[in-house]
């Protein structure tokens, strides 16, 4: 069985997000770049599963610029065998890495493709499904644990009323929750591994994949600031002002 | 158990302006010596503060054609202020009466952050092996004594010491050469310096808190290229300290303060002072409607040419301020951390090749330009022990009338630690509140270093004796590290009337100045887990 990872960079989970002053996004320039830490899951699970021998082969792939190859570089050290870097200047809407996606599973043929359930900068939550409807495969999201089968999964999902398990055949996508597992470190040696692993560049343009942005975005903004709160002196100024005041009871 | 080991020609702990111009000029000199390069933070520069006006001599002979390479050294200086501030009221001081040390009109406003990025890349595209986020935690000793290499932390160690799912043993590197570059008050460098007794027969080490914003402003306040220091308002006449504020480029300043760590007065905040001073009328009016953008502080040397230990021992080098390159009078220590690096680059190579001892940095450095401006810089921080008044008169005189070359040294007499005075002596500070637009709170201001460290893991900031605080400190300074930590690490919590002293040590940003002011040396600092601390952007 084979897996392909999906990987994305982002800004790092520890940043204080800035907005650009002209409102057409945020700040990136000298900031800490890390990969999407639910792809990091995603990465941990592929590795383990072909570490208990269920799995012959893990390949990252990442679409993204220049550095985005830092991604991809993050999972060989921690075991995936070989990367694929697509690479794009601008960043894509879901629609469109989907389609890079599929293609990348047109030549890749893999029996699953894992990936973080949200990236953590723009929290679409997605691509998997849309990849999932592309290739006309079985999806289990916001996975917290996958057991392997013969020819199937069975999923764990993490969803609003508690923990749901389906039961998937394979092919089949699956987007990691971060309950999944906790991430290794790599290695001083294994990086150093790392760096002579393959990573096969392919230039976006030439999958032939259609990446015109089908939204537009208008302005990006920081949240309203929370209003200081108050002190109240006693509990009837306290429903006084609930009541008159915020208008809850 | 036994770890993994790595042999390399060269090790060097740290990727701040030394180490990196030690890795560069070796691999200059020859493209074979294998050279690795360990960085605690999770990136090079994360961990880096400084002003800084960068004074490019070193990277001249380093690197020639920096100019030709996308450097990120662009901002020309192109005016200077110095004012004395009083309470609400400033004196601009004529430049031309400043010693020639303090004049920048050569130099670039620049942030050390980006440099060193900037640096990595080139070394890296000379084949040095870099690697962020494994801090070296162990100097490993060869059985003659000499430094034989570093262990890199254990990563995943839970609270108790015990080993998570995701353990992953440190590791051993080992080099012919080992060069500690860990910046002020390395933990490392300071075993080697107790070690090997580097520091016999010279003056304790001097050290400063230094505090750094970056805010964005208003354009019409904005004045790019201008570089402006003050003395003066809000510390008295005894205490050491003072402002900068360079108008960097995209409307950004750089505003910071730096506090010798000698002060007398237990209940003085350093952080506070800073907050407080950033409301004087001549500053408010420079960043009133402009945005705080980044926090940071790091502590720095300030005992210069008395206080510099020996850098070179059996297997190893201390360069930059792991030893104590900073020249304080001129404010700038990038330029002699890289000088040192370099030196210490030649050294390694003539050591390598011609088996020449490593003690042969002595002569190099005494030859340099970096020992001449160290000496002649030497005499002004003591001056500054009599008084900020005294001191100027006597800075003028030495600087300008004998600029450095006065018959005589003065001492620094004590270590920083040894400085506070029992707090029922000294007066109580009643700081402003924090208006959250000009001055912040710590909780706010360590927010936007971006600090963070994986929960679960030991503690690393060791106390010797863990009653100590409570028992001694409190009773005798009222606990200055509540104060003197610039990211609010250390609390005394009251439990049920008993006081409890508080270590938040995911807090903490690397500054090291609890482990040089506890008035005990009570406090040690260690390295916690790989890639935990601050994430600052172009600091």
């Amino acid at each position: 069985m084979k897996i392909l990872v999906a990987v994305k960079r982002v800004i790092d989970y520890n940043v204080q997000i800035r907005i650009k002053e002209d409102g057409s996004g945020v700040v990136t320039d000298n900031v800490k770049m890390s990969t999407n830490p639910p792809d990091d899951n995603a990465i941990e699970e592929a590795v383990k599963i072909k570490e208990a021998g269920k799995a012959t082969e893990v390949v990252a792939v990442t679409i993204g610029e220049e550095k985005a190859q830092e991604t991809v570089r993050k999972a060989l050290a921690v075991g995936a065998d070989r990367g694929i870097h697509v690479k794009v200047d601008n960043s894509l809407e879901p629609l469109a890495v989907s389609k890079i996606l599929e293609k990348i599973v047109d030549k890749e043929k893999p029996d699953l493709v894992f990936m973080g359930k949200q990236a953590i900068d723009d929290d679409c939550n997605q691509t998997g499904q849309m990849l999932s409807a592309l290739l006309n495969w079985p999806q289990a999201t916001f996975a917290s644990k996958i057991e392997v089968k013969e020819k199937s999964l069975e999923v764990t999902r993490e969803i609003d009323e508690g923990l749901e398990t389906i039961e998937i055949n394979v092919p089949a996508i699956v987007t990691c929750d971060l309950r999944l597992n906790e991430p290794r470190y790599a290695s001083l040696p294994n990086i150093m591994k790392a760096k002579k692993k393959p990573i096969e560049e392919i230039s976006a343009a030439d999958l032939g994949v259609d990446t015109a942005p089908r939204v537009e975005q208008i302005k990006v903004e920081e949240p309203p600031k929370r209003k200081a709160g108050i002190k109240v002196a006693n509990v009837a100024e306290l429903v006084q002002k609930l009541k008159n005041e915020a208008k809850v009871i | 158990m036994s770890r993994e080991s790595m042999e390399y020609d060269v090790v060097i702990i740290g990727g701040g302006p030394s180490g990196l111009s030690t890795a560069i000029k070796l691999k200059q000199l020859d493209p074979n010596i294998n050279v690795c390069l360990l960085e605690k933070a999770s990136e090079i520069g994360a961990h880096i503060l400084s002003g800084n006006v960068f004074e490019t001599r070193a990277l001249d002979e380093l690197l020639p054609n920096w100019r030709e390479l996308n450097s990120p050294i662009k901002t020309k200086v192109s005016k200077e202020k110095f004012l004395f501030l009083g309470k609400s009221k400033s004196l601009s001081w004529p430049t031309w009466l400043l010693p020639a040390v303090q004049q920048n009109h050569k130099n670039y406003i620049i942030s050390l952050a980006n440099l060193c990025r900037w640096l990595a890349e080139q070394a890296e595209a000379l084949g040095v092996e870099i690697f962020p986020g494994f801090p070296a935690s162990e100097i490993l000793y060869n059985e003659d004594g000499s430094v034989k290499g570093v262990a890199t932390q254990d990563m995943g160690i839970d609270k108790e010491g015990n080993k998570k799912d995701s353990f992953e043993p440190g590791i051993e590197l080992l080099g012919k050469v080992t060069v500690f570059a860990e910046g002020c008050r390395g933990h490392l460098g300071k075993e080697l310096i107790q070690k090997f007794e580097l520091d016999k027969g010279k003056d304790p080490q001097q050290y400063g808190i230094g505090f750094k914003e970056i805010w964005e402003i208003d354009e019409k306040n904005h004045e790019e290229g201008l570089v402006m220091h003050t003395a003066g308002w809000p510390l008295d006449n005894n205490t050491y300290g003072g402002s900068f504020m360079y108008h960097a480029e995209n409307k950004q300043i750089f505003l910071g303060y730096v506090i010798g760590l000698d002060y007398k007065n237990p209940h003085l905040s350093p952080y506070d002072e800073f907050q407080r001073f950033k409301t004087h009328p001549a500053i408010k009016k420079i960043i009133e409607g402009g945005k705080r953008i980044s926090y940071g502080a790091r502590a720095l040397i300030e005992g210069g040419f008395q206080s510099l230990p020996k850098m070179f021992m059996p297997g190893a080098l201390l360069v930059g301020c792991d030893a104590g390159t900073l020249n304080m009078p001129k404010i700038k220590g990038s330029h002699t951390a890289m000088k040192s690096g370099i030196l210490a680059g030649e050294t390694i190579f003539e050591h390598l090749k011609e088996n020449k001892d490593l003690s042969i940095f002595e002569e190099k450095f005494k030859n340099s330009w970096l020992y001449k401006e160290l000496f002649e810089a030497r005499n002004v921080k003591p001056s500054f022990s009599w008084g900020l008044i005294l001191g100027i008169i006597f800075t003028g005189i030495d600087q300008i009338l004998f600029r450095g070359k006065l018959p005589f040294t003065l001492k620094h007499k004590h270590a920083d630690h040894e400085t506070l005075k029992p707090a029922k002596e000294m007066p109580r500070i009643d700081y402003p509140k924090y208006d959250n637009v000009i001055t912040f709170d710590k909780t706010s201001s360590v927010y936007l270093t971006g600090t963070n460290h994986a929960d679960n893991q030991p503690v690393h900031l060791k106390l010797k004796d863990p009653d100590l605080p409570i028992n001694y400190t409190l009773e005798k300074f009222d606990e200055p590290a509540q104060r003197y930590c610039p990211a609010g690490v250390y609390e005394v919590q009251k439990e049920n009337n008993i006081n409890k002293f508080v270590i938040n040590s995911q807090n903490c940003i690397h500054c090291k100045t609890c482990d040089i002011k506890e008035p005990s040396q009570n406090i040690i600092w260690v390295t916690p887990e790989g890639g935990g601390g601050p994430k600052y952007g172009n600091m």
